[in-house]
């Protein structure tokens, strides 16, 4: 299922409605690479609260994704991943490392905005 | 009630497919929270092992018993390639393609059982279980 990606100020909210498929999921990331540019966005946030799966392939594309956006000048910040999920996630050794979490798109918002104040301060666009 | 689920495995929508039938089935057997999670993440990876290394397969769902236990068991079986080495398969992060190398490993930690028949050239089966405590 397509993840519909909103406009908020400088930031993009990809709001997962879904299931997602491998094929959704590598579209999620063509989408949000393309809307950063279009759009100028500093962050983005990614909502998986529905997902009641993450594998490893959803792993690794939403680390990748992370990392791609990075290098296109914008924080990503994956919300809302369920307790189970991160039971099971923990269980299988997959971890989102150097990816920002947040609990829901409340703190993600907070996150980014600490991130930007925190990068306005040093006067750069992008720090670690 | 509770039946035998067969699904193919011929592309990664089926992935999903697979996992959600597993979610239902284990809901009418009795498992609830976290177990349904376990369950449908160990399908996702085994699943997705059919699609990276023998293109097509089939996972057949079921209900066992075991004395008094019961539980859910999941067969995944592909008439691919097989795998030469099943020790260096299971080994973590060990992968002969993509991905992680993740998935076989993995989906042993998330289940009480787990148990891998290759043959070179004619295919493998996984049999896992999850019993209800």
């Amino acid at each position: 299922m397509h993840v519909p990606v909103l406009k908020q100020g400088d930031y993009l909210i990809a709001s997962v409605q879904a299931a997602l498929t491998d094929a959704d999921l590598l579209q999620l990331r063509d989408d949000l690479a393309d809307r950063v540019g279009q759009f100028r966005s500093r962050g983005v946030i990614i909502d998986v609260t529905v997902l009641d799966v993450i594998d490893s392939f959803a792993t690794r594309t939403l680390r990748a994704v992370a990392h791609m956006l990075k290098l296109r000048g914008a924080e990503t910040v994956i919300v809302g991943i369920q307790p189970d999920v991160a039971f099971a996630m923990v269980q299988l050794g997959l971890t989102l490392e150097g990816v920002g979490t947040a609990l829901d798109l409340e703190e993600g918002l907070a996150y980014l905005d600490r991130l930007a104040k925190r990068n306005r301060n040093h006067g750069t666009r992008s720090t670690n | 009630m509770e039946r035998e689920a067969r699904i193919d495995i011929t592309s990664a929508t089926d992935i999903v497919t697979a996992r959600q039938k597993g979610r239902g089935l284990a809901i009418e057997l009795g498992f609830e929270g976290s177990d349904l999670t376990v369950i449908a993440t160990a399908i996702s990876e085994i699943a997705r092992n059919i699609i990276e290394h023998a293109e097509r397969g089939q996972i057949v769902l079921a209900p066992v018993h075991q004395g008094s236990r019961r539980g859910l068991a999941i067969v995944a079986q592909d008439q691919g390639p097989g795998i030469p080495d099943v020790g260096q398969a299971m080994q973590y992060g060990f992968s002969s393609r993509k991905g992680l190398g993740v998935g076989l490993p993995g989906a042993k930690w998330l289940m009480d059982e787990f148990d891998i028949e290759t043959k070179v050239g004619k295919g493998t089966v996984v049999t896992m279980k999850k019993w209800l405590h």
